[in-house]
């Protein structure tokens, strides 16, 4: 399947998922859909046969609220049955409302509370390397995130280990809960302020499935510095009436909306296997 | 006999887990000699992470070490590992299981001269409430070491509070050293002192005291507020009829909060407890302060003779 048609049947996923459980984060989830899709269907080296698989690049979704698109991903690529993506943020389900390392294989870090993602990634990374493996860490935050001052002091110890290793993805959709980026804390110019933290930067298209790929084989070959992507992203893409709209940030649609929300994203495979009332 | 602080017991089993176990590893907020990282540090250089004045992103690479496989001791006094960091330990650590060990210097009030600030007195308070958590308080240099080891085997979270200030060895004969498990120092039956950290050393001093007026006190080394040695509490609630806690901590939420929740429901019997009293503390020496905020041999003496008197 063309990472395209991936990355629909993620925000497919993603609308059923929170239509179902009448909760949960459509907007971000919706945008990082094709950063997902190519990092599970294609950068990514793993096993969902076997998580804890030691030679396994690692995905720290730092921004946790947007883990439907994360659970679209792994169950899509074999973690777990996709019929069990329906219990999304329901009691006794082991997808919780944000991330849990301990319910669900594939999850590698908790994350909900901003901020501490890159910091975990760190860590990882430089696991990686006291063990000696060869593989690589990958880490999205959001863009509101980023106001964290968690993330800075991690920005800081990245370069500090030439952590090499490490790939940070910022989705830079400029929307936050009280409104724009830009309004709310500004953070512009965040390549500047990455550079001067000592950082490989590369600006892309988020959407653009080869702009991805092309930055994720840039960041394989940079050494002695880590390597961050700001991927412009719009905030509830696929679906008109979300885009760019900070109340889809964190608000389930309704069954109406979501059915004119699946109709819209459309998709070349039927999805019988997840099909909700 | 020759005094030596908590951290000085961390800082020589850290240099001997250096040799012994290969996952362990270390990390450094900037005060690495302050904890006794250094001679770690200097011996093993690529397994010491410097991370800067930021607690927050220490602990979080910490995580991410223990996700790794490791077995990371990230350092810092205590106020500023269990309260700057506490959000960061309980999702990064604690929700996540990983096996961090979170080892601190300054706690208490015999930090000194920096005054309120750098005191630890909440704590064991904060870091006993997260779901996961170990928390360890040992009495002296001795126990710190042996309490630093079984740390490493430990698998999961652990939090390691240390004194700055040099004590005598007071565990010397005591029955090995088991997480969970208290030390009985001394039997008695009149009451029992459930002490930790530096007020085991004034409870067996206010037990002396006792003696002489005929109260025998048991004292039980609380090495470990959690998990509860239930069993030795519920033994001794029942021998002894009455208790007194004693901590370098607020009496709010530490050890005799812990002990005070189990006892209520399990076995009610009058208990007291020694501590800071719901306040901050402030520059003086160590042993001024002790005196100023009653945590004494005396003030634990004043205790037991009180709750003797409401069997
Ligand atoms: C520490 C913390 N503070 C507040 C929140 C509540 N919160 C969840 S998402 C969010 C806004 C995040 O904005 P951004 O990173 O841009 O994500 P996007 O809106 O693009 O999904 C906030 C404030 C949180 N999860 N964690």
């Amino acid at each position: 399947m063309h990472l395209d048609e991936v990355a629909k049947r993620v925000r497919r996923d993603v609308i059923q998922m929170i239509m179902h459980s009448q909760s949960g984060h459509p907007g971000g989830a919706l945008g990082a859909a094709e950063l997902l899709s190519v990092l599970y269907f294609k950068t990514m080296r793993h096993r969902p046969e076997e998580p804890n698989w030691e030679g396994r690049d690692q995905f720290v979704l730092s921004n946790g609220h947007i883990c439907s698109a994360m659970y679209s991903c792994l169950a899509r690529s074999g973690y777990f049955n996709t019929q069990e993506l329906l219990t999304f943020r329901k009691i006794n389900s082991r997808l919780q409302g944000h991330p849990s390392r301990h319910d669900l294989p594939g999850v590698e870090t908790a994350s909900g509370p901003l901020g501490q993602g890159l910091s975990i990634a760190n860590g990882m990374a430089l696991g990686m390397r006291l063990a000696g493996i060869d593989r690589k860490v990958y880490c999205l935050v959001g863009d509101g995130e980023m106001q964290e001052g968690q993330i800075w002091e991690a920005c800081m110890t990245s370069p500090q280990y030439k952590l090499n290793n490490l790939v940070l993805i910022v989705s830079w959709n400029d929307i936050q809960i009280d409104g724009t980026v830009t309004q709310v804390k500004n953070l512009d110019p965040l390549s500047t302020k990455l550079e001067a933290f000592g950082w490989h930067v590369l600006k892309i298209d988020g959407h653009d499935i080869s702009d991805i790929e092309t930055a994720f084989a840039e960041a394989d070959r940079i050494k002695n510095k880590p390597t961050a992507i700001i991927a412009k992203t719009i905030l509830g893409k696929g679906v008109s009436y979300m885009e760019n709209k900070s109340e889809w940030h964190g608000k389930a649609p309704s069954i109406e909306e979501s059915l004119r929300a699946l109709k819209e994203i459309g998709t070349s495979e039927f999805q019988a296997d997840l099909v909700a009332e | 006999m020759a005094l030596e602080s908590g951290r000085d017991g961390f800082g020589k089993a850290l240099l001997e887990l250096g040799e012994t176990n290969s996952k362990v590893v270390a990390l450094s907020a900037d005060l690495t000699e302050s904890i006794r990282a250094h001679w770690f540090a200097e011996k093993y250089p690529h397994r010491f992470f410097q991370m800067g004045v930021a607690e927050q992103d220490m602990i979080g690479t910490s995580a991410g070490l223990a996700l790794s496989g490791f077995i990371p001791f990230a350092t810092t006094f205590a106020v500023f590992a269990a309260q700057r960091a506490q959000e960061q330990i309980r999702m990064a650590v604690c929700y996540n299981r990983s096996n961090v060990k979170i080892a601190v210097s300054h706690g208490g009030l015999t930090v000194g001269e920096d005054g309120a600030t750098h005191q630890g007195l909440e704590d064991i308070a904060v870091m006993r409430v997260l779901p996961e958590m170990t928390v360890l308080v040992p009495a002296d240099s001795e126990e710190a070491r042996l309490a630093t080891l079984a740390a490493a085997e430990w698998d999961g979270p652990v939090y390691l509070r240390l004194g700055r200030t040099p004590t005598p060895v007071v565990t010397e004969n005591a029955d090995p050293f088991q997480i969970g498990k208290a030390r009985i120092l001394a039997e008695g039956n009149d009451v029992t002192i459930v002490a930790c950290g530096i007020m085991v050393n004034a409870a067996l001093q206010a037990r002396e005291m006792l003696e002489k007026e005929g109260v025998a006190a048991r004292v039980l080394d609380m090495h470990t507020i959690k998990p509860l040695d239930q069993e030795a509490l519920l033994k001794a609630a029942v021998e002894t009829k009455c208790m007194v806690t004693a901590e370098e901590h607020s009496v709010i939420g530490g050890l005799g909060g812990a002990v005070t929740e189990f006892l209520s429901a399990e076995q009610p019997i009058p208990i007291l407890r020694v501590g800071t009293q719901d306040t901050f503390g402030e520059s003086g020496t160590p042993d001024e302060l002790l005196e100023k905020y009653h945590l004494t041999p005396d003030a634990i003496k004043k205790a037991c003779q009180k709750v003797v008197q409401s069997k």
